[in-house]
Parts: C-alpha cells; structure tokens; sequence
C-alpha cells in the first residue's frame, strides 16, 4: 500500500510533468512546481479523484505546497 | 451529415422555441442530447419523442440553470447516460420586459438569475468534465440586443450583454484545455417569444432589418451547429451576430 504522499506525488508527476525528485514536501504548487492557477484547480480535482474525496474550494485555497495537500489529506482519511 | 457523432450535447432550455430547434439539430447531426427543461415538461418529452422517432439518441431532464445543486445533477445524469459531456449550449432565458422606471426589483433578478448567472452556473458545472476530456464546446446563446441595447429590457439586455463578456472570459481561462467558447447573438427569431409582439411592433422591427424578414430558429441552430462542431475549432471567444443584418 503506497502512502499518502507516494500517490500524492504520481498526481503531480503526471499532472504537471516535473520530476519525482522536485515533488518536495515544502515545494510549492505554484512557486516551485511551475503551476498556474487552472493547473492547481486541476491538480485539486485529481486528487478528490484520488483519494475519493471532495475538497471544498475554502480548503484547496489553503493548499499552497506539497506538504499542505498531503497533511489536508492524511487529516481527512483519520 | 454526422459532424457530432459520439459527442454528448447538454442544450438548456430545449422543450420549445430556438432550444428546441437546436436539439433536433444536433441530434439529427449524431449528437446525443440531453433536453433540458425547467417546468415544460411535457414539451421536453415531446422533443425527444420527435429526436428517437428520426432514429436520434436523447433523454429529458429537468433542472433549474439558476440553482447549482439541480445542474449538477444533470451533468451527473448526462454522465451515468451517456458517458461522456462534450457540448454545453446554454440557452435558457426568459424576459419580463418593463420601462426602467417601471421594473421591480424581482423583475431585474429572475431574469439576471436565469439568463446570466444560469451561464455561469452550467458552464462551470460542465468544466471539470471538460478540462479532464481536454475537450469541450461552450455555445452561449446571446441576443443582439445585448450589443446593441433595447429600450424595455433593461434586464435582458445586461444579461445577454453579460453572457457576451461571460463567453470571452471562458473562452480565455479553459483555452489552454481544449475548450472553446462562443456566442450567437440573435437578432428577431420567430418563436413564441416573438409571437406575442403586436402587428405594429413587429412591422416596426422589420424596418430595421437590412434583410427585410425575421430570421428561424433552424438560422441558429446552424449557428450553433457550426460552433459546436470541428468546423468552429479554431475560433473562440466569439460572439457570431444572427440578425438579418441589424449591427454591423
């Protein structure tokens, strides 16, 4: 069973075509990983897909890096 | 003549009038079509009772444009059915016509609430689908009078003027994703709407037809077929004017 932030960081890899390597807890979405806005909107909704949740627009505005996402969601299965 | 096969198509507002039109057109074109409806429904099921029977795919269903919850479940309806959201047209409106002097408030809201933010809200409620499809058709139905205002319809006019501005915006935030979006303004069509306008009106309104004659609603369900189509894929953020020549 791979962890939250194994399958976390496929999403990204896929999703923005970065390298697993840059998928860092502290990285930003936008910042560091290159995304724009329409990107971390979808990058939100694969996630949702993902982990078989929804996650409320309130919420995925305070999903700034990769760590964010990934304690929102460890958060959310507990 | 298939130049929407396999595409699912949501037309809003479709039981009569232009709505009606263009899903005949579609399906007739190999689109499957959801028809939807607010209150007409025995209207709705007559179009898809007239698209099965010319051997079309369809299904009615009824939801309020202007309430989220009711348009996201039908998108999760036209998924379940059909699989897929390929073409959104959003063509629910209605008027409630007054001088500004006269009009109430309700009056400005049903009509703001139905004919802009109902775009609003079905264009969004069809995005994610889109944005995952890397595909989509937005067609906006709009009104002349939206480009070139209309003394009685303070509120129609901002809303299709609004829906104009709406259709620019979408097609500029999703265009990365391979969703394009377009708006036909209509000028004088023939339908119930219309019908009700006296002898003396509508004789006035010829006049200012360069054309000299009311358009079909079949003139944009062409319109909208064309959009909606591969033909339109290079163009968007558009609004294509349908009006026997009244703005130029």
């Amino acid at each position: 069973m791979s962890t939250v932030l194994d399958r976390v960081t496929k999403v990204i890899v896929d999703r923005l075509g970065v390298e697993e390597s840059e998928v860092k807890l502290e990285a930003s979405f936008t910042g560091d990983l290159g995304a724009d806005s329409l990107d971390v909107v979808e990058l939100v909704m694969e996630l949702e897909d993902e982990f078989d949740m929804e996650i409320s627009d309130e919420d995925a505005e305070n999903m700034a890096t990769v760590g964010d996402a990934v304690t929102y969601i460890e958060k959310k299965q507990a | 003549m298939s130049k929407l096969a396999g595409k699912t198509a949501i037309i809003t507002g479709a039981s009569r009038g232009i709505g009606a039109e263009i899903a005949r057109k579609f399906a007739a074109d190999g689109a499957k079509v959801v028809v939807n409806y607010s209150g007409s429904q025995e209207k709705a099921e007559a179009v898809v009772a007239d698209i099965q029977a010319n051997g079309g795919e369809a299904i009615a269903v009824k939801a309020n444009v202007s309430d989220a919850e009711s348009v996201k479940a039908m998108v999760d309806e036209t998924m379940k059915t059909f699989g897929s959201v390929d073409i959104l047209v959003n063509n629910a409106g209605i008027t409630r016509d007054n001088l500004m002097m006269r009009m109430k408030d309700d009056e400005w809201d049903d009509v703001i609430n139905i004919n802009l933010k109902g775009v609003f809200i079905c264009t969004k409620a069809v995005t994610r689908q889109m944005m995952k499809q890397r595909a989509g058709r937005i067609v906006n139905i709009a009104s002349i009078v939206g480009v070139m205002g209309n003394a009685g319809q303070a509120n129609y006019v901002a809303s299709k003027a609004g829906v104009i501005g709406l259709t620019k915006t979408t097609a500029r935030e999703l265009a990365s994703r391979g969703i394009t979006a377009n708006a036909v303004a209509p000028g004088f069509i023939t339908t119930d709407m219309t019908d009700q306008l006296t002898d003396e009106v509508q004789k006035a309104m010829l006049g200012q037809i360069p054309l000299n004659r009311f358009g079909a609603p079949e003139d944009v369900a062409k319109a909208a077929l064309f959009l909606a189509s591969d033909d339109a894929s290079y163009m968007t953020g558009q609004t294509l004017h349908l009006d026997g020549g009244m703005v130029m």
